[in-house]
């Protein structure tokens, strides 16, 4: 059973605003979804590795080799807020 | 600066997480290249900017150089490893979260010989450097309510290097730094500069009482931009820790930022609250398998290390252990000095001569070894000249070396232009002998009673009549028949 002050938690680390009602209900939801996954532990998974990536591939890398593609301004056109070729944002800490 | 040592009712335990900027031309997911002293956010583009839809890409080179450090850190190599993603908001990190490894770093149970004792490093893992901010509290920004972001940094490939709390002094802390600091210059992964940042080491430190095998409760400190500061910091940190035991308080787990000015340490704790990073493996990248022949062919490219120099150096050349710090501290220098005993000059001479003039030359013009304009050859001709007697260490020092340094021009043709040649013969120095023990007859006297002091001077007054080129050697010899 998720608790109340468990989706407060996970919300608080999110950065989510939740009401009373939200909490509630998502409180019931993620229960349920959490009772479904359990019934995968029903499973024997004796002697098999755990996946952590469902596509069959390993090693996909690339050679160290500048590409510059962005100017600066196209870059700036995505931030909210800029200055002095800067992103802008809410002033954070001392 | 002295160290101070330990309050003698606790011993201190310390471990080191250091974070390496590796030396890579491009970012760690992307094709953006790594370049510090660029303009604001010109070195960034949708992937390391985290925007939708974009796939990050590994660059194969830091996985090497990651391979490269754990071999040298005698650490095991995993077969098989992932990325995972740690979550947290902070706006230097523009995707919220990290791309990180959580349970397979690649690399773990390595040490680092230290002085002689083992320090354990845990695991070096792979993740991606943040953004800077720039803070209000700059003039420009004094007052204002916001900060500023700049994102070349972001996604700047970094290792880092867990040690053990093996860890007992402050010194000990120094040392391991410092040798870390070299081993990744030797291998050519990192530059090391901790002023600048490309080096961080975050310091746990907590104390108990000797005897003790419990750990006391750490705080880790971040923000320690020098070895000095290292010190300083982890000084500090005991100091405060003993207060609070002796009082009988309770150290808390916490993040503290050491001040530079103020010489202490402040917490940190009202931002690293919720320390709940949520790591999962990372879907928008596959997994890696490292094959025995990639680290045996990683394996072929590392350098002899300054540890083992520091062990062989006093066996093969028969050198100090304080020559051989100079010596070993940079790899060009101890590959140059290397290569000039290869050509035959001998072992103590050519250490004397790097460790004195030469290095003192390259700091006053700024340089080092590499970009100088003398090979190991020159250098080696040179003590071939000075060795035969044909000139002397003086006009070695003062006339020759500085143009070699400088220039590139063999001592040879230096020697031939500006006729420095040693005068060795006797005939043409005994005059010139003669005459300064005539004109000094109250020194002559002195020497003649026995005062060895004395033939310093006319070996010096010899030296000012010949421009410096009579051979010492043949001065004292013409001397010694003089007094006879």
């Amino acid at each position: 059973m998720i608790t109340k002050e468990q989706v407060e938690h996970v919300a608080k680390l999110a950065r989510l605003s939740l009401t009373g009602e939200e909490i509630d209900l998502y409180s019931k939801q993620l229960s349920k979804i959490l009772d479904y996954i359990d019934q995968l532990n029903e499973v024997n998974t004796k002697g098999v590795e755990p996946m952590t990536q469902p596509i069959p591939t390993v090693n996909v890398m690339r050679e160290d080799l500048v590409k510059k593609q962005f100017a600066r301004d196209e870059i700036l056109k995505n931030a909210p807020h800029e200055e002095y070729g800067f992103f802008r944002v809410p002033k954070i800490g001392e | 600066m002295t160290l101070t040592q330990t309050k003698t009712e606790y011993e201190v335990v310390i471990g080191l997480e250091v974070h390496a900027q590796l030396k890579t031309k491009t970012k760690i997911f992307c094709n953006c290249p790594v370049d510090f002293g660029a303009e604001p956010n010109t070195n960034v583009c949708p992937v390391c900017l985290g925007m939708p839809g974009v796939l990050p890409v590994l660059n194969k080179q830091v996985v090497a150089y990651a391979i490269k450090t754990g071999l040298a850190l005698g650490c095991e190599i995993v077969k098989h490893c992932k990325f995972d993603r740690k979550q947290y908001f902070y706006p230097d990190l523009p995707k919220n979260y990290q791309i990180s490894q959580y349970d397979q770093p690649i690399c773990s149970n390595g040490f680092l010989d230290v002085n002689g004792k083992k320090i354990g490093i845990q695991r070096i893992h792979m993740e991606e450097d943040a953004g800077k901010l720039v803070h209000a509290g700059s003039d420009r920004l004094h007052g204002s309510d916001y900060s500023l972001v700049d994102y070349n940094r972001t996604g700047t490939p970094l290792l880092e290097i867990v040690s053990l709390p093996d860890i007992r002094s402050i010194e000990e802390a120094r040392d391991y730094a410092q040798l870390l600091r070299s081993i990744l210059r030797y291998l050519d992964v990192c530059d090391g500069n901790l002023e600048e940042g490309s080096m961080r080491c975050d310091v746990n430190v907590s104390l108990r009482p000797v005897g003790s095998s419990i750990l006391g409760t750490r705080s880790e400190i971040k923000n320690v931009n020098s070895f000095k500061s290292l010190v300083r910091a982890i000084e500090a940190e005991i100091e405060r820790q003993t207060e609070i035991l002796n009082s009988g308080g309770k150290v808390i787990q916490e993040t503290r930022l050491f001040e530079e000015n103020s010489g202490k340490t402040v917490s940190m704790r009202s931002k690293e609250e919720a320390h709940d990073y949520r790591y999962f493996p990372e879907p928008d990248l596959v997994p890696l398998e490292i094959s025995k022949e990639w680290i045996n062919e990683i394996k072929e490219t590392i350098p002899e290390l300054p540890h083992n120099k520091k062990i062989r150096y006093p066996k093969d050349y028969g050198l100090n252990s304080d020559d051989i710090k100079v010596l070993i501290e940079d790899r060009n220098m101890a590959e140059y000095y290397e290569a000039v005993i290869r050509l035959g000059a001998n072992p103590k001479k050519a250490a004397n001569w790097l460790i004195g003039p030469v290095t003192a030359y390259l700091k006053e013009h700024k340089t080092d070894i590499i970009n100088s304009c003398m090979t190991p050859v020159q250098l080696a001709d040179l003590l071939v000249f000075i060795e035969k007697g044909i000139i002397n260490d003086n006009i070695a020092k003062a006339e020759i070396l500085g143009e070699i340094l400088s220039n590139g021009t063999n001592a040879k043709e230096i020697i031939e232009q500006k006729g420095l040649a040693q005068i060795t013969d006797e005939g043409a120095l005994k005059q010139a002998v003669k005459e300064v023990l005539d004109q000094n007859p109250e020194q002559l006297k002195q020497l003649k009673e026995g005062k060895e002091k004395v033939r310093g001077f006319f070996v010096g007054q010899v030296m000012k009549k010949t421009d410096g080129k009579a051979s010492p050697n043949i001065v004292n010899k013409l001397i010694d028949e003089f007094l006879k």
